[in-house]
């Protein structure tokens, strides 16, 4: 694989960040490219395109990080970043390590989306239109969406580090609006991939139908309850609650700044024995995997729980150091603009031995939320709350009623050591993950999974 | 002319070369740069620059958009070249045509000489004050995960094969902190923040000392009762409901029947208490600015007034479908975004009440101070939301124990007729858009806690 930039260029701009001192120095060049269209009242629309390239280069002097970037790859330009960052800087020149160029597979990828037509893309939408509204005239509106992202990188820093990778994402979406006289309800799904067109081969169509379904479904809906109750959360995007729940309280930054409720928990018995998590930048074509981080290193596999023990934090490079340990490769940035930070990259909470069936059947009156629309959490205090997309009452062991307008609330470690059951049912879900103003792409996963007792915020009088 | 204007001539010149009927380019300069502090030191300086065009090229009635940030001739010929391929790819919409142009009213005020006099080390600096200011508050505030300084100079140009000309040059500089007090076994955040057009016009011991009362008066908070109660939202909660409603009043998503305002044009659709408008021009506004995304001049805009939805947010497209005006609604987000409809400057009304007497009119509540999860938790088509919640307990009219990990829900609809009452004093709050809001009252909402 050819770098975007020279190992000459590279190592004169490491040099020139490093003329003023600093103890570390970094060259982070990109060249995006992406199309996007979507399909609105049957009718194709927004269609675009884009192209950015550019550089960012950062110095890192005991506690104090420069950053500088700049748009474009010219020589000059990335030099005139690397003085840049320097510029704030008194102290003595240091010599960067001569880089030694590090071979990287990327992640392959069959079928470049960029060499796919835009009719054929725009055709896959009319499709998915057309399946979403044969689901019946309830079916008031649908909008579906198409975007194909490529991102090349190439890192080099003063530690002699020169790597690259060449990432590919394809992803669709599809919003369906049913409505019933005056009711009216939405659903949606998506699927994506770090993968090429060859994602959307095997019957994209599926997820147009699937969105309308949870909306016909919901037209029957019932005021979501409140209170304290059971909670069995459905398998894929059902992990995001695991991402919320731990994943953020476990990345390095917040730990150090003592802003997590898992600060000084290393070690401990954090939940039931039967839970296993991991956070894996390798799993093969997933939406959250790369094989660097966006400071070269290699992803990997980190068991962060193991059998209800904390085992692991995650960690970028400056994070890393402070700790005197080594990366977990979950320096990640949104693109050249931004400083790494330690990121999830594909969270889950790997499959369990009870059965969907199973665990409901257990459950008296509880709330089954079989999706999320997102959630959120403070990492610091532990509260988390998720906007549930998909939910319904649980009663006599039984799924009953679906439910509207549901929201789960809790703290991240009750809520931990509350779950109870992990289903054998795993699979894993796309979602963009929005941390410091950075939104990078994650995945999550898990089968699934039953909480104790959790708050469920309804709109039921 | 500005070489921002010469890059936005050549790529509608580019575009209309390369078969398009009609073009449109916005080009944007932004410099800015960022101090974070963390204990006492600089965590992160960051000195930026970005530029960028995008280009909107019609093919008769369809229409196709591409970016990049390569200006050079080559490169703004290759962006052109791709909406205008883009352009074919789209179906056919009768309504989609560009702007007429319009006399565009200069806007002064957008810009702040401190943002370039105050050097990194005096930017800096003021972040500093601000996490001092909250670590030297209380011994019960044990630390500051964040505070950052933060501000940028945009210039934006745009052009138009229609005959659409303008630019304009505007900053804006922020500061916050997320503080982090301890005490009951527990941790607690506060956020504080400031907004202006420059440094001087930041407080940064208002900032830090906002952040470190918001986090210590959490501390020893538990679950409120579940019940239907009085509920006062502070601004920044008052911001965030705003910007939902905002979004709805988009004519995109009333005419696409996406948006619980649907239809609703004159009718009752809140108390009146609430009033709403929209102005691109207020000087205070963040996002104020003499012309819109797609160059049609900014304006003030009556939303909600006297209890009655009196108009919906246009952008040309929108407009175009009801043979109406545009608002000058239409925004971006800067060159890689079409244009697409969204307030500007949110500005609910202040009415006559200190927040001492709102609250003593809750008599028996709860107070707001901050919401989570509204992104996931409101269905923006039907406007539902349940979304979780933190502050304090109102008791007796007056403000006692802190109170967390509940959620209020209900209906946007029905909330906004359950306004009993504003306050006096509105802020602006960088949440839900740009928004100017007092604290609100509302009669009566659903809290599910305990």
């Amino acid at each position: 694989m050819s770098e975007l930039i020279d190992q000459a260029v590279a190592e004169r701009a490491l040099a020139r960040a490093l003329a003023n001192g600093g103890h570390f120095a970094e060259v982070f060049a990109e060249r995006r490219r992406g199309q996007t269209l979507a399909i609105d009242e049957s009718r194709i629309e927004s269609v675009q395109s884009g192209a950015e390239e550019g550089a960012g280069v950062r110095v890192v002097d005991g506690n104090t990080t420069y950053f500088a970037h700049v748009d474009g790859l010219e020589p000059a330009e990335i030099e005139r970043a690397a003085d840049e960052a320097a510029a704030a800087l008194r102290a003595e020149r240091r010599e960067p390590r001569p880089l030694q160029a590090r071979e990287v597979t990327p992640l392959p990828i069959e079928h470049r989306p960029e060499d796919v037509p835009a009719q054929r893309k725009a055709e896959m939408l009319r499709e998915l239109d057309e399946r979403a509204r044969a689901k019946g005239p309830e079916i008031a509106q649908f909008t579906a969406s198409y975007a194909e992202a490529r991102r090349q990188v190439t890192v080099a820093n003063s530690d002699g580090l020169f790597s690259g990778d060449d990432r590919t994402r394809t992803r669709i979406g599809a919003q369906a609006v049913a409505r019933r006289d005056a009711t009216v309800e939405t659903g949606a799904e998506t699927l994506g991939a770090h993968r090429g067109f060859e994602l959307l081969e095997d019957d994209p169509g599926q997820i147009a139908e699937q969105a309308a379904a949870k909306a016909l479904t919901l037209l029957d809906a019932v005021p979501a309850p409140s209170g304290s109750m059971p909670v069995v959360v459905g398998g894929g995007f059902g992990g995001v609650l695991f991402h919320e729940m731990t994943g953020h309280g476990l990345e390095a930054d917040h730990i150090q700044k003592g802003a997590s409720v898992y600060v000084g928990k290393l070690g401990e018995q954090v939940a039931e024995p039967l839970l296993n998590a991991y956070d894996d930048g390798r799993l093969p074509g997933e939406w959250g995997s790369d094989a660097i981080d966006d400071e070269g290193r290699p992803t990997q596999m980190t068991q962060v729980i193991e059998d209800g023990r904390l085992t692991s934090y995650l960690y970028d490079h400056l994070t890393a150091e402070r700790d005197g340990v080594a990366s977990t490769g979950n320096g990640r940035r949104e693109s050249f603009r931004h400083l790494p930070i330690p990121r999830m990259t594909n969270t889950y909470i790997a499959p369990g031995e009870a059965t969907p069936e199973g665990m409901i059947a257990e459950v008296e009156r509880g709330f089954y939320a079989v999706s999320f629309g997102g959630g959120q959490v403070d990492p610091a205090t532990g509260d988390f709350v998720f906007g549930v997309s998909e939910g319904y009452l649980i009663e006599g062991g039984k799924v009953t009623s679906p439910c509207r307008g549901a929201t789960l609330i809790g703290n991240c470690l009750e809520a931990l050591a509350a779950i109870d059951a992990v289903g054998d049912d795993f699979f894993m879900k796309t979602g963009i993950c929005g941390k410091g103003g950075q939104k990078v792409p994650v995945g999550t996963g898990q089968g699934h999974v039953r909480v104790r007792a959790m708050t469920v915020g309804g709109t039921e009088r | 002319m500005s070489d921002l204007s010469t890059v936005a001539r050549r790529a509608v010149e580019a575009a209309t070369g390369a078969g398009a009927s009609d073009a449109e380019a916005y080009v944007s300069r932004e410099s800015g740069r960022e101090v974070r502090v963390h204990g006492g030191e600089v965590e992160s300086l960051t000195a930026a620059t970005q530029s960028g065009v995008g280009v909107r090229a019609w093919a008769g009635h369809r229409v196709g958009y591409a970016y990049g940030t390569d200006l050079s001739d080559a490169g703004v010929a290759t962006i052109a070249a791709q909406a205008a391929e883009a352009a074919a790819v789209a179906d056919e919409d009768e309504f989609a045509a560009p702007p007429a142009p319009a006399e565009i009213e200069a806007l002064p005020g957008l810009g702040d000489p401190s943002t370039a006099e105050w050097d990194t080390g005096r930017v800096a600096e003021l972040a500093l004050s601000v996490e001092r200011t909250a670590l030297e508050s209380d011994p019960r505030l044990v630390g500051v995960e964040a505070a950052v300084y933060a501000d940028a100079d945009e210039q934006v140009a745009i052009a138009s094969s229609a005959g659409v000309a303008g630019e304009y040059e505007s900053s804006t500089c922020y500061a916050y902190l997320q503080a982090l007090a301890e005490g009951d076994g527990a941790r607690e955040t506060g956020l504080g923040f400031g907004l202006a057009r420059g440094p001087r016009g930041l407080d940064p011991e208002a900032i830090g000392a906002e952040g470190a009362q918001r986090a210590l008066a959490m501390i020893g908070a538990g679950k409120p009762a579940s019940r239907s109660c009085p509920v006062v939202l502070d601004e920044t909660v008052a911001a965030s409901f705003a910007g939902l409603i905002g979004g709805g009043l988009s004519a995109k998503a009333v005419q696409r029947g996406r948006s619980p305002f649907a239809g609703r044009l004159g009718e009752e659709v809140a108390s009146a208490a609430f009033a709403l408008h929209d102005d691109g021009r207020d000087p205070e506004g963040p996002a104020s600015a003499p012309f819109d995304g797609e160059g049609v001049p900014r304006r003030r805009t009556a939303l909600i007034e006297g209890g009655r939805l009196r108009s919906y947010l246009y952008d040309t497209y929108t407009a175009n479908r009801e043979g109406g005006a545009s608002t000058g609604s239409a925004a971006r987000q800067g060159y890689r975004s079409l244009p697409s409809v969204s307030a500007s400057n949110l500005m609910v009304a202040p009415g006559e009440h200190s927040l001492e007497q709102l609250l003593a009119q809750a008599g028996d509540g709860i107070y707001v101070t901050d919401v989570a999860g509204l992104h996931s938790g409101v269905n923006p088509v039907t406007g539902v939301f349940s979304v979780g919640a933190s502050g304090r307990a109102i008791r007796d009219g007056q403000l006692a124990e802190p109170v967390r990990e509940f959620t209020i829900a209900g209906e946007l609809g029905a909330m906004l007729g359950a306004v009993s009452a504003a306050g006096a004093v509105p802020r602006w709050v960088p949440f839900g858009g740009s928004v100017s809001t007092p604290p609100l009252l509302v009669a009566e909402m659903a809290i599910s806690g305990s």
